[in-house]
């Protein structure tokens, strides 16, 4: 059998926003990818999220948030990942976020944040460059 | 197993699992469904502390309410007391080999419950509506002292019956409007059911389907599968699946019925296995150029498959590394 080890990622979606319709073009275009895409959804709290994502040993989580909150709801995941010694889950984020926030989300461990307007091919990449190298 | 100078990673892994540590439960899954080298071992380690929780299969359609029934159960289960493992199989892409688990979206409920488990797995190209590793994750969840564990195959056509081989109790799921009376009278998966659960009920009228299984599903072993209705949506009917479920149990607890279906699923698991690594040594073993030898001789019309199976399986395949293999070839 000797299967080639998946990537797994889970997308989220944090907060109250109801707006699902990025997260999941991003989740088609992972799974076109060849990828492993467990989506759990909206109005998670970062508690869920990181439970999830212990849970499916997933090696990135994609979050998904337009309502604004992205500065508490987006570091918070990365703080309590590091708390269930989880912190080699790389954690990426999207939505609508303004440039200025970026270099701070970075700095709390968001490895990359894509605005609106990202080429699909890219955060692609980006996940498959999170998975192949925690997997090797 | 004779101890070794280095503590293996996986004996430590299968120490936390059975501690509870949920970490450890992913991790292992994980390392079993990537068929890593350390799988046979993390496989062998686990298996003496499985046997306590009763598995439950849920087979039916795509969007008969699987997903949403299970968080009804679970929910259930949990108001009992009783920790509650998942398992939710979905299908993976045959183009990409990619895949979209979405059945966490209506189990959402549990959150962070330190009693419930839930994993998401794609099939990754195994047929029959179950993952080749899936009740391997099972187990795991077993070993961490789940007292049940409900399997959700993808969501299944009128063929995908393996379930009924591997689980103690199978849940046929239907939902009203999906047919006349001959629906029910096919073979195949409504032959399975221990349980048979007609939800949606609060959509249209679930009597003509209810008076159609009725009419088809026969007492077995000395059990009659109720027929229940459920709406996973107004929360009606829940309480009552779980009490059948319990009630199987029971069941399967009195004359050796439970040795019976672990045997059931013994041989069923043993046969897999051989065919599986037969079909690895047949494609990896030494023989790989004999196999390539016969394929063309199936392609020019000179062989049959069935006579090239045989010779193939009569030349014998001693177990070699590759590397030996590599020098006798050269």
């Amino acid at each position: 059998m000797s299967m080639a080890k998946k990537i797994r990622v889970l997308m989220a979606k944090p907060g109250l926003d109801g707006h699902d319709r990025g997260v999941k073009v991003i989740a088609r275009a992972l799974r076109d990818a060849g990828m492993e895409v467990i989506y759990t959804g909206l109005r998670q709290t970062p508690e869920d999220i990181v439970e999830a994502a212990i849970q499916e040993d997933v090696d990135a989580i994609g979050l998904s948030c337009l309502s604004g909150a992205h500065m508490t709801l987006f570091p918070e995941v990365v703080t309590l990942l590091k708390k269930r010694r989880a912190g080699d889950i790389v954690v990426a984020g999207g939505g609508i976020i303004p440039e200025e926030d970026i270099p701070k989300l970075k700095k709390a461990g968001i490895k990359a944040v894509f605005g609106p307007g990202t080429p699909l091919h890219d955060i692609v990449a980006f996940f498959e460059k999170a998975g192949s190298a925690k997997g090797a | 197993m004779p101890s070794r100078t280095a503590p293996s990673p996986v004996r430590g892994l299968v120490r936390d699992l059975l501690a509870g540590d949920k970490r450890a439960a992913a991790k292992l899954i994980s390392l079993i469904e990537d068929d890593e080298p350390e799988a046979a071992e993390a496989l062998a380690l686990v298996y003496p502390h499985t046997g306590h929780a009763q598995y439950v299969g849920f087979t039916g359609a795509p969007g008969v309410g699987k997903s949403s029934l299970i968080n009804q159960l679970v929910r259930e289960f949990r108001t009992r007391g009783k920790k509650v493992g998942v398992v939710a199989v979905d299908p993976t892409s045959p183009y990409s080999g990619g895949a979209v688990l979405g059945d966490r979206i209506r189990m959402a409920d549990t959150g962070i419950d330190p009693g419930v488990f839930i994993r998401s797995m794609a099939t990754r190209g195994h047929a029959g509506g179950l993952a080749l590793a899936t009740f391997d994750a099972v187990r795991v969840l077993d070993a961490m002292g789940m007292d049940l564990v409900l399997v959700e195959t993808v969501g299944a056509g009128q063929s995908e019956v393996e379930i009924a081989g591997r689980a103690h109790t199978t849940v046929v799921v239907e939902m009203p409007l999906t047919g006349d009376a001959v629906q029910t009278m096919k073979a195949g998966i409504l032959e399975i059911g221990d349980l048979y659960v007609v939800n949606k009920s609060d959509l249209a009228d679930p009597e003509s389907l209810v008076a159609n299984l009725r009419f088809q599903i026969e007492e077995r072993d000395g059990w009659r599968p109720p027929i229940l209705r459920t709406s996973a949506l107004k929360e009606t009917g829940i309480d009552e699946l779980a009490d059948a479920i319990v009630q199987h149990r029971a069941l399967l607890g009195s004359d050796g019925r439970w040795q019976k279906r672990e045997a059931v699923r013994a041989r069923q698991e043993i046969l897999e296995n051989a065919r599986r690594l037969l079909a690895n040594r047949v494609r990896a073993g030494p023989t790989s150029a004999g196999f390539e030898r016969l394929v063309q001789e199936v392609v020019r019309r000179t062989l049959d498959p069935q006579a090239a199976a045989i010779r193939l399986l009569a030349a014998g395949t001693p177990h070699r590394s590759p590397r030996a293999r590599a020098k006798t070839r050269r």
